[in-house]
């Protein structure tokens, strides 16, 4: 019953966090999308492997930042402790970061084998990019749990 | 793991569904209208956005009948519906658009219906996180 007791002085911080996670979860379904998508269709691989890139670089990576730093000041304002839901939500926030940052690496490469011409699509490239979407759409729907139910 | 934990996590899931249909529409509406973007992202943006809309607007009044402190006639809550409906409205000539497939949805009128999901939904994420008058 948190959310319904919650202290105001939490409000603009929290706001800025959720809308923050929710940007960071529809860039990376963006990701998983563009890049399937240009895994399943090698005439438009150039333009959707270079969708996927540029929405980790211009949407996951920024969205990441103001989730993290919303949820640091909600911390620090408040100082709710350590429980559990918190340590779930530092693990998946900080291997998350770690995950997307090799999935835009992944797919920075990818952009540039295709836009050469060196492969018709993205290739293992590609699908270690969905992959890595996957596993955080996963993890992310777990801290969300855990941040609603708030488990002890 | 109680009722109202489980209301809770489905409602913020339906959230971040609904907004993840306004960034794939948003990518879509204002991604210049290359018609490869279209097909991959057209049909998922409105499979994101009526499944997020359904399962906010049915889990939002669940929430407010299950929770003692809230009730459905709540100011908060009233906005929140019809800022909900106008979102719906706009959303769902948009997605007609799309799945019409009548070429790129890039035009003006495709950006105001566009614009009009992308705010009203953010005023609605305010409006749940402020509450006001709760």
């Amino acid at each position: 019953m948190l959310a319904t007791i919650r202290p105001s002085d939490w409000d603009l911080p929290l706001l800025l966090h959720v809308a923050g996670a929710m940007l960071l979860v529809g860039a990376l379904v963006i990701v998983a999308l563009a890049m399937g998508g240009a895994l399943r269709r090698p005439d438009d691989a150039a333009a959707l492997t270079r969708l996927a890139f540029r929405a980790l670089l211009l949407g996951v990576l920024p969205a990441d930042i103001v989730m993290r730093i919303a949820a640091e000041w909600i911390v620090s304002t408040e100082g709710v402790g350590d429980p559990t839901w918190i340590g779930i939500g530092y693990s998946t926030a900080d291997g998350g970061v770690l995950l997307a940052i090799i999935a835009l690496a992944l797919a920075w490469r990818a952009t540039h084998r295709v836009g050469a011409g060196r492969t018709a699509g993205p290739g293992a490239l590609g699908m270690a990019t969905v992959a890595l979407s996957a596993v955080l759409l996963v993890a992310y729907t777990v801290a969300i749990w855990a941040m609603t139910a708030k488990p002890t | 793991v109680s009722l109202y934990d489980w209301l809770l996590f489905l409602h913020v899931v339906a959230a971040f569904l609904l907004v993840a249909g306004v960034v794939a529409y948003g990518v879509v509406v204002l991604g210049g209208g290359q018609s490869a973007v279209r097909r991959v992202l057209g049909a998922p943006a409105v499979a994101l956005w009526n499944a997020g809309g359904i399962g906010v607007l049915v889990l939002g009044i669940a929430l407010a009948i299950e929770v003692d402190a809230y009730e459905i006639w709540d100011g908060w809550i009233l906005a929140a519906i019809v800022l909900w409906f106008i979102a719906s409205a706009a959303g769902g000539n948009l997605s007609r658009t799309v799945r019409e497939d009548r070429g790129a949805p890039d035009g003006g009128p495709a950006r105001a219906l566009f614009a009009v999901m992308a705010v009203t939904t953010a005023v609605l994420l305010i409006d749940m996180i402020f509450k006001p008058g709760a």
